[in-house]
């Protein structure tokens, strides 16, 4: 693809993400929705990170997301009532764990990889399942709420005013959208990409893989647990299917429904799961059935994603 | 002063003796063939060479230092490239994208999050120079995965180039390629020798190539040194003569 269409993509999607809230109305949604949009489509943009850029599954995502949600709901809940510290908080907890965890991992590949990942993923889980007096238990963690924000000067009220509360989600969304292009084009960036070409010849021409794929993954963590914070903040609560491996599906489906290859195929797959979602389910119980489907029609028939679609046909 | 210095290394895949006991000594600036019918164990001596995996026996050092529990990608970091019989390369990307993450990790920037428009514009030059090299300017923003297979191959060794190595190993350069094509690679391995005074270990089983190219021959057979010599020697060795034509007969 060439600079000029390029630029012209991503003029559209920043045009599109900025005045949503002021056309999502009109096409019969809501401005929540066009919350759940961004933050979801930051999780499976994050989780791309590694999938589509570093080539490597994992299918556990879903733990930091979720850390990332309870670390922001239980400071606001037994800390201090900070949204800003909130997330600060949250985002340490996730990145931390996946340092951690990620360090344990590395050497694994493939379907090991991924189900190492879902193994931890189960037991942050079962965690945030079992210790109620803490964390809520199965019923999540309830009686906090997100903060209007002091910026000294002015207050933003993102409890009362849904709109605000959108576009501080879009700011924090367009630093991490931004600091992932500027990463994937950087020399950093293209040594993913090799790994994910071609590991023999990544570690042949002197690259450290282990030590660039942890990279990978931790980076890929902070924006999920990014995102993980944002979703609790969203809804005023957080329970444990949050971190569930059903959730970590979900971001890898998002993913590949959108186009792995494209920097924003993961946020196109996560406006269609939304959006499907809010619809289908109003309708059926069995809204997961009809994504299914159409998640195996758009892998058999445009394994390249929605936005490879889109693509080729302007590339023709 | 010796570059590579291979000390009676052996590789056993359990009961299977691959490599027995091989010792080499290749000194700066020379090219050294290695020769032996199929399954004499060069490429597993190549692995041990490049850091595959660690020799079960013996002892490698490069350049006064030993080397023999380094990972691969450390030795590359001292200077030691090398290309596969099977060319490695990353195919989805093109001539120019294959070439210039090799460039940017000799660079030392391989962690480098951002980059400079003034660093950018030097690794840019530097990709130029090396595809003009290997003949590759015209096809550089072709993906290599499409490229015929002496292109690819010249990808590879351009790649391996790179990381400016003080050796170069060369698995096969030659294989599965036509004759206008094996020309080609030979004269490309031959200008990276006398020019810039490269110093190259390959693997070849095309005899006119290493006699074209090689100073001195190393013949393994079943795992061991049959025999070590000037490429008119080994060809007038009996029991080099009889290694192959007793696997042809």
């Amino acid at each position: 693809m060439n600079g000029l269409n390029k630029q012209a993509t991503n003029a559209a999607v920043w045009l599109v993400l900025l005045t949503m809230p002021y056309w999502m109305g009109a096409v019969g949604g809501y401005t929540e929705l066009a919350c759940r949009i961004l933050v979801l489509g930051l999780a499976a943009m994050a989780l791309n990170f590694l999938l589509g850029f570093t080539g490597v599954l994992s299918f556990g995502h879903a733990a930091y997301f979720g850390l990332g949600a309870y670390g922001a709901a239980m400071t606001l809940r037994y800390l201090v009532p900070s949204t800003p510290l909130s997330i600060v908080v949250g985002v340490a907890v996730g990145t931390l764990a996946a340092a951690i965890i990620g360090a344990m991992i590395v050497k694994l590949r493939g379907v090991y990889f991924a189900m190492v990942t879902i193994a931890f993923g189960q037991v942050f889980y079962f965690i945030t399942f079992r210790w109620n007096s803490v964390t809520g238990g199965d019923d999540g963690l309830t009686g906090w709420k997100r903060q209007a924000l002091k910026l000294g000067f002015t207050t933003i009220d993102i409890l009362g005013n849904d709109k605000a509360f959108y576009y501080t989600i879009l700011v924090l969304f367009a630093v991490a959208a931004g600091v992932m292009a500027l990463l994937l084009r950087s020399p950093f960036g293209r040594t993913l990409v090799a790994i994910r070409e071609n590991e023999r010849r990544a570690r042949f021409l002197g690259i450290p893989v282990e030590q660039h794929i942890w990279l990978s993954f931790v980076i890929s963590c902070l924006f999920a647990s990014l995102a993980g914070t944002l979703y609790a903040l969203l809804n005023n609560f957080t329970d444990p299917r949050a971190l569930y491996w059903g959730q970590s599906g979900n971001f890898v489906i998002m993913a590949v429904l959108g186009g792995m290859r494209s920097f924003w195929g993961p946020l196109v797959g996560a406006a269609i799961f939304v959006v499907l979602q809010d619809y289908v389910s109003t309708q059926t119980e069995n809204w997961m059935s009809f994504v299914g489907l159409f998640f195996v029609l758009v892998v058999l028939f445009f394994p390249r994603g929605v936005l490879g679609i889109l693509r080729r046909k302007a590339a023709s | 002063m010796s570059l590579l210095r291979v000390e009676n290394v052996s590789q056993h895949f359990g009961s299977l003796i691959a490599v027995n006991g091989v010792s080499l000594t290749v000194g700066p600036g020379e090219l050294r063939a290695v020769i032996g019918p199929n399954g004499a164990g060069k490429t597993t001596f190549f692995n041990l060479v490049s850091g595959f995996f660690p020799p079960t026996a013996g002892r490698i050092v490069f350049d006064g230092k030993d080397i023999t529990a380094l990972p691969a990608h450390k030795r590359v970091t001292m200077g030691m490239a090398r290309t596969f019989q099977i060319t490695e390369i990353f195919p989805e990307l093109s001539v120019r994208e294959n070439l210039r993450i090799p460039v940017e990790v000799a660079a030392g920037m391989r962690l480098m999050p951002w980059q400079s428009r003034k660093t950018d514009a030097e690794m840019q030059e530097r990709v130029a120079q090396l595809m003009e090299l290997g003949g590759l300017a015209a096809k550089a923003d072709r993906l290599v995965g499409e490229l015929p297979h002496g292109d690819q191959r010249a990808t590879e060794i351009m790649m391996s180039l790179a990381l400016k190595p003080r050796l170069l190993l060369l698995d096969e350069p030659t294989a599965g390629m036509g004759d206008q094509e094996t020309y080609d690679i030979t004269r490309l391995i031959r200008r990276l020798h006398k020019d810039q005074k490269l110093t190259i270990v390959l693997i070849e089983h095309d005899m006119r190539v290493i006699f074209h190219l090689a100073d001195r021959i190393m013949v393994l057979a079943e795992g061991s040194i049959l025999a070590e010599g000037t490429p008119v020697e080994i060809a007038a060795d009996e029991r080099v003569q009889a290694a192959y034509l007793g696997k042809a007969a």
